[in-house]
């Protein structure tokens, strides 16, 4: 699919390729900076859903503090990696604020990340930020559409039959998968779909799927994985 | 404060009605001050099934509007103090539940009721969605038959994704499933699914199981709520669900065939 930058050269094989990528990152705003009460604060927020914000990337929004204060950036970023948040960048500060995050190696964002990314994509590296993904518990019932841009799904619940799931990359089903599961939704021919218990009304990678009916019966009922071989749907027991 | 308690279950004829008069009258008799009210604007028959029907002067709607205040549109239980029945008007459509009018006479009655029982109205259209939005738990009435599971999951999807609770990220609605109509005979000859397939396929807190009893029938065509025939297995169910309901620690019954009679055994039948 992706087309190596320099595809003329025959004899060159790229290392690598530069992509633009769209990701969305929870904004943490700051309103003051008393620290006791942020990790307060961020404890009680985290408890809600802890597997939601476990190494999750996160930008820092200053815009609410006031332009004259310096942010003590150390020890407000021990506390993040404390929480294991994983603070990749701040936003909305003013020039000297920047300044000091930049001397944190911390990016510095504007309005739009995507077009930031491009730009602040050299300082960084060892830091890239985890694709977004989504965790649902609760059953998936008829009639549901979940979609997960961006990222993995996984759904540690039933999926009923008539429910849709649909992820930008792998999806993960811990209990029956009853209705349809979609991976790959821009196209991304390598995700996969895994689920303990297939009986699925319709699987589907990267637009390619396979209805209830063409599954074979002996895979029914068991853990499989959904991918693609030659642009086939191919489903292998676990 | 009130518990608003929503009796839903997507498909028609599953016995919603059935369900909202025997578990209010079931509440109100051990005391709870309960009303029950016909969510079903345009086809009413719960006051039929709770036998007030020649008593209904005012109704929901009148209510909902300002054309009646709700002393005089609720009717008392002549069989149980504790128990009003708010019927829904047989002339109006269901576009006549407004969500602000429902929300203000739910409020109003949860400040002297214990429980509010809404009979919902079979599909998931406006009339469904206005009975389960303001609900704190739900009763999910389901057939043993895959259309009847079906709907019921599509309601609970609904119930997780549209009600008052869910759209304030509050603590979601309490869940629970009803088998009505249960025939544990047929269950054994594979004609239909057994609470555990419907269980499986729902994954939900069983209440209760209603077995399939003439008593149903013949207390619905009397206008007397099934619970009150303590004789009947659908009506002892009832007793037992209410029990559940309240947290009491009640074993499943009417789960397994019957028994046969040292008479029919000799009889051969």
């Amino acid at each position: 699919m992706a087309v190596p930058p320099e595809s003329d050269k025959k004899d060159f094989f790229p290392a690598l390729e530069l992509k633009a990528a769209a990701f969305s990152l929870p904004v943490l705003r700051l309103l003051n900076q008393d620290l006791a009460s942020i990790a307060e604060q961020l404890d009680a927020k985290i408890r809600q859903a802890p597997g939601f914000f476990r190494h999750a990337p996160v930008v820092i929004d200053v815009s609410s503090l006031s332009e004259e204060d310096p942010v003590a950036f150390p020890p407000l970023l021990r506390l993040l990696r404390d929480h294991n948040l994983i603070p990749v960048g701040i936003r909305g500060g003013t020039p000297a604020q920047n300044r000091a995050a930049q001397g944190v190696k911390l990016a510095v964002l504007n309005e739009s990340i995507q077009t930031v990314r491009a730009n602040a994509a050299e300082p960084k590296g060892e830091e890239s930020p985890a694709p977004r993904f989504k965790i649902v518990t609760r059953p998936v019932r008829s009639g549901q559409r979940i979609y997960a841009p961006g990222g993995d799904l996984s759904v540690i619940a039933p999926v009923s039959s008539g429910a849709e799931i649909m992820a930008d990359g792998n999806i993960h089903v811990y209990g029956p998968l009853r209705g349809r599961a979609l991976a790959g939704m821009q196209g991304d021919l390598n995700a996969r779909i895994f689920c303990q218990n297939l009986q699925a009304d319709l699987v589907s990678v990267a637009g390619r799927y396979r209805v209830s009916e063409n599954i074979p019966a002996e895979l029914k009922g068991h853990a499989v994985q959904v991918f693609l071989e030659q642009e086939s749907i191919r489903i292998e027991r676990l | 404060m009130a518990k608003i308690i929503v009796i839903t279950s997507g498909k028609g004829g599953v016995g919603k009605t059935t369900t909202a008069a025997s578990i209010s009258m079931g509440l109100a008799q051990r005391g709870h001050r309960t009303v029950v009210i016909d969510f079903d604007v345009g086809l009413r028959n719960l006051d039929l099934i709770m036998g007030c029907e020649r008593r209904v002067v005012y109704d929901f709607v009148h209510v909902i509007n300002g054309e009646a205040n709700l002393s005089q549109a609720l009717i008392r239980d002549k069989r149980c103090d504790a128990l009003y029945v708010l019927p829904a008007s047989q002339t109006r459509d269901k576009e006549a539940l407004t969500k602000e009018g429902v929300g203000k006479v739910l409020e109003t009655l949860s400040q002297t009721y214990d429980y509010i029982v809404c009979d919902s109205p079979a599909g998931i259209e406006h009339g469904a969605n206005m009975a389960m939005y303001y609900a704190d738990d739900a009763i999910v009435v389901t057939n043993p038959e895959v259309s009847s599971v079906r709907d019921s999951d599509r309601m609970l999807g609904i119930l997780a994704s549209k009600s008052r609770r869910a759209e304030n990220n509050e603590e979601p609605i309490r869940e629970y499933l009803l088998l009505t109509r249960y025939v544990p005979e047929r269950v054994q000859r594979g004609e239909m699914l057994s609470v555990e397939d419907v269980q499986e396929i729902l994954s939900l807190e069983l209440l209760g199981v209603i077995p399939e009893s003439q008593a149903v029938l013949n207390a619905s065509n009397s206008g007397i709520p099934v619970i009150l025939d303590a004789e009947s297995d659908a009506g002892q169910a009832y007793r037992d669900v209410v029990a559940r309901y309240l947290g009491e620690d009640v074993p499943h019954r009417f789960l397994d065939t019957r028994k046969k009679g040292f008479l029919s055994r000799l009889l051969g039948s």
